[in-house]
């Protein structure tokens, strides 16, 4: 059992300036940044180095951070512009049962991040939920369609925080 | 002449009774054998995570009620216990019993379902109502605890809406004392049957590596014959105050991590949790369920993943707080939405008819797996 300090101290020494920075001021959990066109090969590492060990995929999830510069337009819908997204893993190691959250942040106007398939098979659906969810492109994903949200939705990324409600689709007033 | 074969593609769902819910699957098939199997679901996708965001934290509670309907009690469990976590409130031990309480007998209902669904997927109708009946008493427990038979939004952020119910404790003990014996009828009637074991050992099978390479948790993981339940292995709440094992499939009517062992585990499982609750209502201390509570939730800047053992697996949250009243993200990690995915893995190879039988076996519910 190793805990995530440690962990960043082993990263640091393999993948040098891949490897961000560990961050431990805020509660509850501290995360280690990584750059997100390295995420796939520094989780190869961390899934097969044999004191590390995280056969397993908890959870990923994508986020907006929502840092970029805001305006408001004459209805007063937020547009912003610039900043980043973010995604975060929540891995563990089931035979040395620790934990590790790692942070991978990327461009909001260019958004692309390399996938993990190839390491954690579940990742798969998380990716594409992330995809569906924030436009977060991954690369080398087998098979990246969106997955919540209708195949034909065209009006953006729900969940970014300055999604807008499309006024018709499909012939349906939106909002009803 | 060779007579010319080709493959054909099959549409399975949405509205189909035996996906539980609406999810089509597009079966490509060689005569009778699966070659794969493309699920896609979203069909009762209703924006719960976006939601969250326009609500305050207490706010939320009821909206995950409504993701794994037939386990309300326990997704509001891991919220709550994701948030205070976050805010570090302690939380009285009489709430965190009656936590447990509700928990283990909501396990019991929910187990009741896939079971009882599972038997009328195969084509025994018997055990289903047996099991619904069984159900409806547990159900009734609920009701007279907060008012409402399936979603509760009782299990609030520190507390409980209502202390129980004078009557709960008696009800619930009669309610042990009755279900143990029906456990063995459901075996009798069921589990050793001779044509539903022809259907489900050896289907399905799920090796264990493949399992944890995908995420799969809960009864499915232990099914695969891993001994691994988060009540045990990443404790929370009173969990470690009883004494009780943790059920693992063991291949006893074929192949470890068949369709039979993901049944059978369940059964056992709900032993376990007659244990679990027997043993709480005997320490159950005095004391206010509702004196923790926050007034105002505004938890400080900061983020947390915390995961509980829902009866369909790992329940996780991931809740990131930007210091105001609102969430800034809850992602809810929800075990059906992973076994989904290792789904097409289970059925190639197989038969048409093994595709209800594999898919009762994996015991999904769309609700959560479309949030």
């Amino acid at each position: 059992m190793k805990t995530a300090e440690e962990i960043f101290n082993t990263l640091k020494e393999k993948f040098g300036s891949s490897i961000v920075e560990f961050k431990a001021d805020k509660p509850v959990e501290p995360f280690i940044i990584v750059n997100p066109l390295e995420v796939d090969k520094i989780s190869l590492f961390l899934k097969d180095e044999k004191d590390l060990l995280f056969d397993s995929l908890m959870n990923l999830s994508g986020v907006d951070d929502a840092n970029g510069i805001k305006e408001k337009d004459d209805k007063g819908l937020e547009t912003i512009k610039g900043g980043t997204l973010s995604v975060y893993y929540h891995i563990e190691s089931t035979k040395l049962r620790h934990k590790l959250t790692l942070k991978a942040s990327t461009d909001r106007e260019k958004p692309e991040v390399v996938t993990v398939t190839e390491v954690w098979k579940g990742a798969d659906w998380h990716e594409r939920e992330a995809y569906d969810m924030y436009g977060i492109i991954f690369l080398n994903h087998p098979d990246l369609r969106r997955i919540l949200m209708p195949y034909d939705w065209e009006f953006g990324f729900p969940l970014r925080k300055d999604y807008k409600n499309p006024e018709f689709y499909q012939g349906m007033k939106v909002p009803y | 002449m060779a007579l010319k074969t080709e493959e054909m593609v099959l549409n399975m769902g949405p509205q189909h009774p035996s996906t539980h819910g609406v999810l089509r699957l597009e079966l490509q098939i060689d005569g009778e054998i699966i070659i794969d199997v493309i699920p896609h679901i979203g069909y009762l996708h209703r924006c719960f995570e976006k939601h969250c965001e326009a609500m305050t934290y207490p706010q939320v509670i009821p909206y995950t009620d409504r993701m794994d309907y037939l386990a309300s009690m326990y997704n509001e469990f891991g919220y709550a216990l994701a948030m205070e976590r976050l805010m570090k409130i302690e939380v009285p031990e009489r709430v965190e019993y009656i936590r447990v309480i509700m928990g283990e007998l909501q396990r019991i209902a929910s187990h009741l379902v896939a079971l009882g669904t599972y038997g009328a997927d195969i084509g025994a109708f018997t055990p289903f109502l047996f099991c619904f009946r069984d159900r409806e008493r547990i159900l009734h427990l609920f009701e007279i605890t907060c008012g409402a038979r399936l979603l509760y939004n009782y299990i609030w952020i520190g507390g409980l809406s209502h202390d129980l119910h004078p009557d709960f404790i008696r009800l619930t003990k009669e309610f042990i004392k009755d279900f143990r014996p029906n456990v063995k009828e459901l075996n009798e009637l069921l589990s050793y049957n001779r044509i539903f074991i022809e259907r489900t050992a050896n289907v399905g099978v799920l090796p264990i590596e493949t399992a944890i390479n995908y995420g799969v948790s809960g009864p499915n993981l232990r099914a695969s014959g891993m001994k691994w339940d988060l009540r045990k292995d990443d404790p929370y709440s009173v969990y470690h105050k009883f004494d009780y094992d943790i059920p693992i499939g063991k291949g006893e009517k074929g192949k470890t991590g068949d369709c039979w062992d993901r049944y059978y585990v369940r059964v056992l499982e709900m032993d376990e949790s007659l244990k679990i609750i027997e043993q709480a209502i005997e320490q159950i201390p005095d004391g206010d369920v509702t004196s923790a509570i926050p007034k105002r939730v505004k938890p400080p800047e900061g983020q947390i993943y915390t995961r509980v053992e829902n009866p369909r697996g790992e329940l996780g949250y991931f809740i990131i707080s930007d210091g105001s009243i609102n969430p800034a993200r809850v992602k809810v990690r929800a075990p059906s939405f992973v076994t989904m995915q290792v789904f097409p893995e289970l059925c190639k190879g197989f038969m048409v008819a093994d595709v209800v039988a594999i898919l009762g076996s994996v015991d999904i519910v769309l609700g959560e797996i479309d949030r």
